[in-house]
């Protein structure tokens, strides 16, 4: 049973330059992929070739121009947010900037929970007491405001505002990328052991192909908004068939031989 | 501030004590507070400290002078003007009148140009557009220009030229709050807060509101230290508050008469209002880097 499909997905951008007639078009997809409970999807490709801007696809931050994203076999309609269904929510690139400088981090994590649920307050509080432990911070921790935590701090609080609402599917647009080595495995052994525990779907798009290759059962692998290759990880790293992508796994591979030598 | 302790803390301070604990380390603004305080004090509870009815007359004492000079009395503190009236006491009521339709125009002009901006900035195009430029060519004019056409067309009085203010400062308003709402939309926030589910409105109170009170205790300093100088000029034009009235800029063109043989008369009013600016002006800065400086240490 597919936990979360995405059918033949298309975005096509047109900016129309203000200076020249030709519009700058960004055409992204056709995507497909489907991926169950507990499994892990990662998205691997360079700069500019629409990893960010699926994960807002699947989201609903941008609307696709054609194309399903199913849920459980239902149709997800991501045009109102504020209706749409919140089994998929999202981690952002840079906890820091996602994270209110204004709030404490208690109110942050309320908000979620007072916009899509009828909990009272005491409820409230408690959930977000609860989801504060269960990534690893202290429940003294929601009096905090943004600039007291640590960078590892900051992307533990954006995980629990992602797994506040109990989703379904998660979606990491590079959650890692700003962490040093030993939080950053901190960090992918937390995620880990939390997508065990809650067998959540977890699509993560990232740079870092040790991570990727740690973590992920799936790969997808893009260059210029298509789709180049898609499969298991351990195949698609073994033998990688399309050009980029080789040359992708050879770069990481002798990354990892000269570290071992 | 210990981060981590073992056992549960008691109390945390809210986001107004963070506030506070900031604002005190800054002795300057400490200062302009607690005469901003006195001010406020004096405002509130004006009939009970003012010894005599500002428009008291008594025509056995013209221009007594104040009571640290040879010949001046203890009975009028603060001596007495060319028509025998207390001038401590108009002091006090000038302060209360000054200083309290200030604070209500600033007020109104705050509501007014914050609601106006937040729309403005939350929407897009020409209704946007429209809502942003419409008072704009208010501003193109100084405020006391304004002020002027507004009581030629009216005609003279308090009220009208409370107007006249109120329109002057909203376009500042609208402005701050606008920009600052066009910038903050494109963070990362406010996206995670519209995946969230909020709505526009919920977006604005809830997500871009908690992180404006810098900018907007910057503008209301700006706009009540403006409203008070405005008034207060208008009043010493003769086109705000008239004659018998004890608003301190009417005060000042009243003393202004017997101003050689009774200096007292325009300088204690003059104190007065150059000691309102002084700590409006201080309180605001210190309040402003306070709210700053909460969110960095």
């Amino acid at each position: 049973m597919e936990l979360f499909k995405v059918e033949d997905l298309i975005f096509n951008n047109q900016k129309q330059n203000f200076w020249s007639n030709t519009p700058a078009t960004y055409e992204l997809g056709p995507v497909s992929f489907n991926l169950k409970a507990g499994e892990t999807l990662a998205i691997i490709g360079g700069n500019s070739s629409g990893k960010s801007l699926l994960a807002k696809l699947l989201v609903g931050l941008e609307r696709p121009n054609s194309g399903r994203i199913l849920m459980n076999g239902v149709e997800i309609n991501n045009a109102d947010l504020t209706s749409s269904c919140h089994d998929i929510r999202m981690i952002f690139q840079n906890s820091n900037e996602s994270l209110n400088p204004g709030l404490t981090l208690g109110a942050i994590l309320e908000e979620p929970l007072r916009l899509n649920t009828k909990l009272d307050t005491q409820q409230r509080n408690n959930l977000v007491v609860k989801t504060l432990r269960k990534v690893g911070l202290m429940s003294d921790h929601q009096f905090f405001y943004r600039h007291m935590l640590s960078d590892g701090q900051r992307q533990r609080v954006a995980l629990a505002r992602a797994l506040i609402l109990n989703p379904k599917v998660v979606v990491a647009d590079e959650p890692f990328a700003a962490l040093d080595p030993s939080v950053r495995s901190q960090a992918v052994n937390l995620l880990m052991q939390l997508q065990k525990d809650l067998g959540i779907g977890f699509i993560f798009i990232s740079h870092n192909l040790g991570i990727v290759r740690h973590i992920s059962d799936k790969v997808i692998v893009m260059q210029d908004g298509k789709v180049i290759e898609s499969g298991k990880t351990e195949v698609i790293f073994t033998w990688p068939k399309a050009e980029y992508t080789k040359k992708l796994v050879d770069a990481h591979q002798a990354l990892v031989n000269r570290q071992g030598s | 501030m210990a981060r981590f302790n073992l056992y549960q803390e008691e109390q945390h301070p809210s986001p107004l004590q963070y506030t506070w604990l900031e604002f005190q380390k800054n002795h300057i603004a400490m200062g302009g507070l607690v005469c901003l305080v006195l001010f406020i004090l004096i405002t509130v509870f004006c009939p009970l400290l003012a010894p005599f009815d500002p428009n008291l007359q008594k025509t056995g004492n013209i221009l007594v002078p104040p009571s640290w000079d040879a010949n001046g009395g203890i009975t009028h503190i603060f001596g007495t003007d060319g028509l025998g009236r207390d001038i401590l006491s108009r002091v006090l009521y000038g302060c209360r009148m000054t200083f309290g339709i200030s604070i209500l125009l600033v007020v109104f002009a705050l509501l007014v140009g914050v609601g106006l901006g937040a729309i403005a900035g939350m929407s897009k195009g020409f209704r946007s557009s429209f809502l942003n430029h419409t008072l704009d060519s208010i501003q193109a004019i100084p405020t006391i220009l304004i002020a002027i056409i507004i009581i030629a067309i009216l005609g003279t009085g308090l009220v009208n030229s409370m107007w006249a203010i109120v329109l002057a400062l909203i376009p500042q308003f609208v402005h701050q709050t606008r920009d600052f709402v066009r910038s903050e939309l494109s963070k990362e926030y406010v996206m995670a807060a519209r995946l969230d589910g909020a709505s526009k409105i919920q977006l604005f109170a809830r997500s871009i509101l908690p992180n404006m009170g810098e900018t907007l205790v910057m503008q209301a300093t700006l706009a009540l230290s403006i409203s008070i100088l405005d008034i207060s000029a208008l009043g010493f034009l003769n086109l705000g508050a008239q004659a018998p009235s004890s608003e301190l800029g009417a005060l000042l063109s009243q003393g202004i008469e017997v101003a050689y043989i009774a200096p007292w008369n325009i300088a204690l009013p003059g104190g007065a209002l150059f000691l309102m600016v002084v700590s409006v002006n201080i309180v605001g800065d210190g309040l402003r880097s306070a709210l700053k400086n909460r969110l960095l240490h």
